[in-house]
This record gives structure tokens, sequence and C-alpha cells, in this order.
């Protein structure tokens, strides 16, 4: 019923290849992602991580997280019938990169070179 | 919806692109693939200007006297089990086990609920604090973001509802499994966002 | 009870509004008359209004584009003739508040209401039949996105006459587009016609990606599929990327205004800035959202019409990718003098610089496709090297405001106007002019006059000209855009010229009504018998013109790329799979796109007046249509194969005719 061979133009994202290894899929995926959001939580208050790295950590921990969830729940793969939902992933990934860290660094840029009267007058001495 | 060509008896060696038009289910999926793209960049956007507008208090509360982590950790783990009982229940679906499927489907409603609830009550404390999405650039903007996740999870939940609905009356027909298929993936991509939302809006509070 | 909305809402004080509403309501009632009389409506409703049909919805779209291009271009000889006139001490006949909501419409309309259905209604009839299928992936949806559109084009049309239009030019910045500098229902006007339709793009998007990367005939790998597809697939990632990042920062504008958010406001720590940077970047792939099937209708044409396959079809293919990719890096170019400093602008400029190489790429591959081949002189050809002359103009001037310093010289000023039209006219208006005439035979089952059709060229080819060359210079004088009049009066004999050329492109739009009229009367002499009229390469010529519902009676396995050209060179060696006719099924017509629309329509009706019970009714009435739809189940009609054969003897065809490989009409 759910035989994704000899299909054309791949696979659904989503699509679980045989109902047993569908189960364990989500069970594995949640058995990575507890731990992974756990240390998210511990690494946000914990005064054992040396305060500068704590967003790389966290920005490193959300990646992983976010990975589990693309390969365990939406069984996204590198398998030859997942290509198209790959490659449609990665450019929505592009764009997304290019949204935030674009705008962060150049509103950055802005706002120190566009200071408001009231910015300027606080950094007077 | 009809296709030309349906896909012939095809031997395995012929790459998959050369192979016709693909099955409905697979051009479905595909499509909604795609709407959850579209959907992740409408955040990116809204992510975008939390972290442009973050510092922007004009002098009132900040994220981090405001955010609760504990409370932001009950609603990550409600939604990130109903992500995996909703992964039970799409199996179901795919088998036509309806009682499975009304029991995994109805743990994630509840589960959804009660993020939603939970979220709500930090919504309305905030508010009653004069901490509402007018009094600041970075209130307006934790608001959005935020509440853009609260209302896709609330659709979410409504679409649910019309889903098992639709199995009810309609069979486990396969457009009713389609649409099923794209819920799971909107359920599973809402988790996704929120990974993103609690680590850099709650967790990255300064 | 009716929210803001009053009797002062219609200006009846400004005369030049009320006769255009009073006219515009006399051809709406002549037209409704005219059908009823005829009993149109039953055959309107079942054949277009509620089709599904790709070949429907594409012929609508154009239709509704080129209404919208006569509404965008009356604001443009507004524009024109107050320029031309209020020079000195003159004041010209349009006061500044209205000149500005001119400028405003103008802009909106002719990109999102002309230039988007345009394109996006050429790859909606042509994409399924190069590809080899029956329709695009989503029939019922793409109905919706149409008719969203149209919301949008309604709710634009109606603040002409009830209400205003928004003052803060196309892409409504803040401050000014906040409540507290427009406080009117001008900018809600723009904000929820441009949240319907481009949710109706959006859909589109996904629509024609999916049909391209999921749906092609069998063989058709990428490496055989029609350039155009590829061009369409690049603008349709483009738009499933970009097109949500607008309705974010609309979104974001909506709720400052409505609900008293601080995200673009000048207090309580909002950034206008922040506005800027997320409207280009939804603003800069939108251009090339609008470009890349143009450049695809050109490859087309110029390899038909040279009976030549197109030179360096890799090269193409893949500087289509790269456009694709990089137009998401070049954003800031709009907004070099906001002050993000060296560095940033530094960077920017350079990205925009490379961007300019693929288009150069594929420039050089037309021309090499054209250098050696058998050239036929037709209509498409002549938009063809008008564009590749235009465009490449355009271009250059873009790439020279690529460099911050001189952009700062050059930013908001007449210069700048003149290089987007020059690539929107040059690029987008040809192209589509082009496209119109390529696969009108297609769509109609005859050809448009030629005669008429080249008139048609040279008066927007020389009437873009003389409009805009004029610009370029009035722009280094230093004359700004949105400007409603100037005091060195030696800036209007330039104005004139304007004029004089913004009047020859009125007479080629003209001429193209003229055109489609004559060619109606004349069709009987130009029927495209053999659906094959221009000798083409690709699978859209191979079936009748116009084609059955269905499309292809029976899809051979593709062997190579312009499919259809190599089929007519090795007839009777490929055969088909197999001869026997089946019945076909076809996803049955569907209200769903024009009930969901009316509800739209209402929806933002209410919301930009404020009346909240209207907008409930809206909202309900398009949940209770979508929930009625999704509990439909009999979506499909059958065509008997009884019926296909009919269709296929009737047309004379191949498969009719029993003749194994022999193909009627064909020319090689």
């Amino acid at each position: 019923m759910m035989n994704s061979q000899g299909q054309a133009q791949g696979a659904a994202p989503g699509v679980s290849v045989h109902d047993r290894h569908g189960a364990r899929s989500y069970l594995v995926g949640l058995l990575y992602a507890v731990p992974l959001t756990l240390a998210s939580f511990w690494a946000a208050t914990s005064p054992l991580v040396y305060a500068p790295a704590v967003p790389v950590l966290l920005a490193t921990l959300a990646i992983a997280q976010m990975g589990v969830h693309v390969a365990f729940f939406l069984h996204i793969s590198s398998a030859p019938d997942q290509t198209n939902n790959l490659l449609a992933l990665a450019f929505g990934v592009f764009v997304t990169g290019l949204i935030v860290f674009g705008s962060m660094m150049i509103m950055t840029h802005l706002n120190h070179n566009m200071m408001s009267m009231d910015e300027l007058m606080k950094i007077q001495r | 919806m009809s296709v030309a060509g349906e896909a012939l008896p095809i031997e395995p060696e012929v790459p998959l692109s050369l192979r016709g038009p693909a099955p409905i289910r697979v051009v479905a999926g595909f499509g909604f693939w795609l709407f959850l793209l579209s959907d992740i960049i409408l955040f990116a956007a809204l992510f975008a200007t939390y972290s442009v507008l973050s510092g922007s208090t004009a002098g009132g509360a900040t994220g981090a006297e405001l955010f609760d982590k504990r409370h932001v950790f009950i609603e990550t783990m409600c939604l990130l089990t109903s992500s995996v009982t909703c992964g039970f229940g799409s199996l179901a679906v795919q088998r036509a086990d309806a009682r499975a499927m009304f029991v995994w489907m109805g743990a994630t409603f509840i589960l959804g609920v009660t993020f939603l609830t939970l979220e709500g009550r930090e919504f309305a404390s905030m508010v009653a604090a004069g901490a509402g999405p007018s009094h600041s650039a970075f209130l307006s903007a934790f608001f959005t973001l935020v509440g853009t996740h609260g209302l896709h999870v609330s659709l979410g939940l409504v679409w649910l509802v019309i889903m098992l609905l639709q199995v009810m009356t309609l069979g486990f027909q396969p457009m009713v499994g389609r649409r099923f298929f794209a819920f799971g993936l909107f359920w599973h991509a809402l988790d996704i966002v929120w990974i993103g939302v609690f680590t850099i809006v709650y967790l990255g509070a300064k | 009870m009716l929210g803001r909305l009053s009797w002062s809402a219609i200006p009846f004080d400004q005369p030049i509004v009320m006769w255009t509403s009073a006219t515009v309501g006399v051809v709406l009632a002549t037209v409704f008359g005219l059908i009823t009389m005829k009993g149109g409506w039953p055959y309107l409703w079942r054949e277009w209004i509620t089709s599904v049909d790709h070949k429907r919805i594409g012929v609508m779209y154009m239709i509704l584009g080129l209404v919208m291009l006569v509404r965008g271009f009356s604001d443009a000889i507004m524009m024109r003739t107050q320029l031309a006139l209020a020079a000195g001490n003159a004041p010209g006949y349009l006061p500044p508040e209205h000149y500005d909501q001119i400028f405003s419409a103008h802009g909106t309309i002719m990109i999102f209401f002309v230039a988007m259905p345009f394109v996006v209604g050429l790859m909606n009839f042509a994409v399924p039949l190069q590809l080899g299928v029956r329709d695009v992936a989503f029939p019922k949806l793409n109905s919706v996105s149409f008719w969203l559109t149209a919301s949008g084009v309604l709710l634009v049309n109606l603040s002409l006459f009830v209400g205003e239009f928004a003052r803060t030019g196309w892409l409504a910045y803040p401050p000014l587009s906040e409540l507290a500098y427009s406080p009117g229902v001008g900018v809600d006007y723009y904000l929820w016609s441009l949240q319907l339709s481009g949710m109706g793009t959006l859909l589109a998007g996904i629509n024609l990606t999916t049909t391209i990367l999921k749906m092609r005939a069998p063989g058709m790998g990428y490496s055989r599929m029609p350039i155009f597809c590829w061009t369409a697939l690049a603008s349709n990632l483009l738009i499933v990327a970009a097109f949500p990042v607008l309705t974010a920062t609309f979104a974001m504008l909506l709720l400052d205004r409505y609900c008293g958010f601080h995200f673009f406001t000048n207090d309580l720590g909002g950034n206008p800035m922040m506005y800027v940077n997320l409207i280009w970047i939804w603003g800069h792939p939108e251009v090339y959202i609008l470009i890349l099937p143009a450049f695809g209708v050109f490859s087309e044409v110029v390899a038909t019409f040279s009976g030549k396959p197109l030179f360096g079809r890799r090269s193409m293919v893949l500087a289509t990718m790269v456009i694709c990719m990089l137009s998401f890096m070049v954003w800031l170019h709009h907004f070099f003098t906001m002050g993000a400093g060296a560095d940033v602008n530094g960077f920017f400029g350079i990205m925009t610089m490379i961007i300019a190489v693929p288009t150069g790429v594929k420039v050089f591959n037309w021309l090499f496709t054209l250098y050696g081949g058998r050239i036929q002189y037709t209509v498409p050809l002549y938009w063809t090297v008008g564009f590749i002359v235009t465009f490449v103009i355009g271009g250059m001037t873009g790439v020279l405001m690529a460099i911050p310093p001189a952009d700062f010289v050059l930013h908001n000023s007449l210069f700048l106007i003149a290089h987007f039209h020059n690539v929107a006219i040059g690029g987008v208006v040809f192209g589509a002019m082009a496209g119109y005439t390529y696969w009108f035979p297609k769509a109609f089952g005859f050809r448009l006059n030629e005669r008429l059709g080249k008139a048609v060229f040279w008066c927007w080819f020389i009437g873009f000209y003389l409009a805009f060359m004029p610009l370029y210079a009035l722009g280094l004088m230093g004359a700004t855009r949105r400007m409603q009049h100037y005091s060195d009066t030696h800036w209007q004999p330039l104005m004139l010229v304007a004029l004089a050329g913004a009047i020859v492109i009125l007479l080629g739009i003209g001429l193209t009504a003229l055109q489609l009229v004559v060619s109606i009367r004349q069709r009987r002499q130009h029927r495209d018998q053999t659906g094959d009229p221009w000798n083409g390469r690709t699978l859209e010529w191979s079936v009748p013109s116009p084609p059955p519902a269905w499309n292809f009676t029976e899809v051979a396995t593709v062997q190579e790329t312009d499919a259809y050209w190599h089929s007519k060179q090795t007839a009777g060696a490929s055969n088909p799979s197999s001869n026997a006719i089946v019945d076909m099924h076809l996803p049955r017509n569907s209200p769903v796109g024009i009930f969901l629309a009316f509800f739209a329509v209402i929806l933002g009706f209410a919301l930009i007046w404020r009346i909240d019970w209207l907008a409930g009714i809206g909202l309900i009435g398009a949940i209770v249509v979508v929930l009625r739809e999704a509990w439909k189940t009999d979506l499909e009609v059958r065509v008997p194969a009884e019926e296909v054969m009919a269709f296929e003897r009737a047309h004379g065809t191949r498969l009719a005719a029993g003749r194994v490989g022999a193909t009627p009409g064909a020319r090689s």
C-alpha cells in the first residue's frame, strides 16, 4: 500500500516506507529531541557555560533539534526519491538564512550610521 | 484531479525524472511541502524583524524581565510530544485504523490545546502588566512572532477537527488520506518553527 | 454601523474622477447588458468563470492584464501631461494630493495587476502544453489564484470611486504610510488588495513549481524540458520564496495601522528602515519573477524563428538558475542611500554587477541562435530584436547605478525611472507582447493580423524611446521622481518629447485593440489548421489549435530536447505507444474560485472601512465556501473515448487518419 518503488518523480515528504519502521522513526526522533531540548534550556541558564559561547551553543542545539525533526518526523533524506524535497528544503533554508542574517547585518549598520537623536544624545558624554 | 499518462510499469533503471507525471499523492505532498517552505519564509521575515527590534524596548520591559523559562519548557514538551503522537496518528490513518487514529490524534489535539492555553495565559499576563504589543517595538515583534505561531497552531487544531470529521463522514478515501498527510507535515513544521522561537526569543532573551 | 464609510467617501468634488467613474460605469453596464441580452451568462459561467482549465485561466489572466494596462496607462498619460505643463510657475492641472495618488496607483497597477497577470497568464497557458501534460498540478487552486488576483483588481479600482488611494508611492514606505501620516483609507486599500492578490500569486507559484517538477511527459527529464519551462521554474521558485516576505511585511504595517503596534513607527522603538529592508527583500526577486519568463519567451521565439535549436542551451539553463539564486543577494541596491555604509554598500554593489553576467550570457546565446539561422521576420521576432536592443541599454544603466557613489547622485531621480521603465517595458512588456502573439493561434485557432502587429510594435518601440530617453537626460540634470511640478523651464522641452512618446505608446495600445477586433473579423483567413503555424519545436505545437480540454490524446515518450521538432524530422520512425484511444478524465469545473473571491472582496472592503460586522460576513462566507468544497467527492468529469475519437477525426489528425507517422501540414 505504501510502496515507493517504481514511483515516478519521487516520494512525498512525510511518507514512511513501512509501518513498523515508521513508528520506530518517531520514537527515535523523540529520544534524540528530548535531551537536545533539555540541553538548550540548561545551556541558557547554567553558569557552567562560558557566556559568550552560549548563543553559538544554543544555535547548534537548535539546528540539531530541527535536523532531528526533518529526518525522523518528515523523513527527508538523501535518498533518490527525496531529491526534490531536499533541494526545496535547501532553497528554503538558503533564503531564510539570507533574510535573517542579511537583515541583521544591514540593520546593524543602518542603526549605527543613522542613529536617532535621542540615541546620539545617550552616547554623548 | 487527473493527470495525463499515469505512471506506466517501469523498470527500476529508469531515472525518477523520466517516468512521467507523478501519482497524485506525490504531487499533493510536494505542493504542500512547498507551501510549508513558503510559510517558513514568512516566519523568517518575522524572525528577522524580531532580531532587529528585540532591543527596542523604548525604556519599557525587556524579554529577560518578562519571560518564564519553566513555562516555556512545558510548552515545548507539549509541542514535541504532540509531534510524536501526530506521527503515530498518521500511521494509523495509513492503516485505516480509526480507533488508533482517534486516540493518537486526540492526544495531539489535547497537547495542542494545552500549549495554546499556556501561551494565552502568558500573553494575557503580559498585557495585564502593561507590556502589551502596542507599548514598544520589541513587544510588537514578540507578540507578532509568537502570536503568528500560535495562530498557526490554532488553525492546525481546527484543521485536525475537520479532518476527523471528514474521516467519520467520508471514510478513509485517498483524498482524505492525502489531506491527513498534509496536516502531519504542517504539524511537524510548526514544531520546527517553535524550536526557533523558544531558542531565539525565550532562551536568547537578554 | 458602516464604520468609516459615508457619503463623503465619494469624491464628488473631483471632476476627473467622477467623469472616469461614470464612464467606467457606462462601459460595464453596456458590456453586462450585452451579455445578458445575448444570454451569454450560462456560457460564461460554465466555460470561463468556473473553469479550472489552465488554458482558460491563462487567457483570463491576459485579459485582466490588458484591461488594467488601460487604467495604468491612463495614469501615465495624466502624469506626462501634468509634467509637460507644470514648468516654472505653471501649476499644471493636477493638484499634488491627486498627483500623489496617480503615481502610486500607476506603479501598483502596472507591477501587480498588469505585469504579474501577463507573466502568470503566459506561464499558465504554455507550461502544461510544453510539458506534455493535461493540466497544472492543482487545477482548482489555479482558479482560486486567478480570482484572488481579480479581487485585488476590484478593490484597487473601487478606490477610485469610493474613498481614495495611497499617496505613498507603489511601495508605501513608513512613516508616511503609518496611520499618523496617512490617516485615510488609501493605504488600507493598497495593503488589503495586495494581500489578497499576493495570496493568489503565492498559490500560483506553488502550483506551477509542483507542475514543472512533478508532472512532465514520460521521458522528459530536466535536460529535455523546454527553456520556457526552465525560466518558469526559476520564476515560480522565486514567487514561493519571495511573496511570503511581502505578506509578512504588509501584515506588520497593517498591525501598526489597525492595532497600534510599533514595527515601523517613529516612536516607541519602531524602525521604518526595517520596512524598506524587508520590502526590497521581496521587491528585487519580484522583478526577476517578471523578467525570467519574458526571457523564456524570447528563447522560444528566437529558436523557432531561426529554425535552429537554441544556442548554448545548457549555459542558458545554468544562467537562469544562477540568476534565480543571485536575485536574492542584491536587494540593498534599492536603498544604497539609506545609510548602511561603504562596506555593506560595496558588497551589494558588487553582487549587483555580478548578476548582470548571466544575463549577458543569455543575450549572447540569443544572438548566436539568430546567427546563421533561416530567419522568419514575424511579429514575435520583431518584439525579440526590439527587446535585445532596449533591454541591453536598460541593463547597462542598471549596472551604472549599481556603483554606490553613482547611485548617490542618481537615486530617486528621473534617471532611475528611465532605467526601470527601460527594463520593464523593453523586457517584460515586449516579452508579454511576443508571447501573446506567439501563442495566440494556439489559444484561439487563428493568427493575429501581422501588419497591425508590426504597427503595434513600432508604436511601442518608438514611443518608448521618445518617452524615456529624455528622462535619462533629465535625471542627470537633477530632476527627481514623483514631482508634480518643477521650476527649471529648460526641462520643459524634454518633458514635451516624453509626452509625445507616451502618446505614441497610447496609439500602440489602441492598435492592439484594433488588431484584436480585425483579427477576429478575419479569423477564417488566418485560421491555424494544423496546430503548428510557426513550424514550432516544442510539444504545444503538436496538438490542434485550440487544444481539446484534455490537451494530449496520447503522449509519446519524449526522446530529445525540442521534442516536437524531432518527431517531425523523424516522421514515421517514432510510433505512439499505443493507438487505442481511451476515456479522458478531467477535473470538474468549480465555482470555489469566484465564490472565495466574492467573500474576499467583502472582507477586504469591510476591513478597509472598518465595518466589523461585514468583515465577519466575509470571513465566515469564505470559510463556508472552503468547507463545502472540502466535502465534495465528485471531482472528475469523464470524456468518453468516442468523443475523443470524434474530436480527433474532426481535426484530421494523424491519430484518426490511422496513418502512422504522417504529420499533417508539416514543413521540414
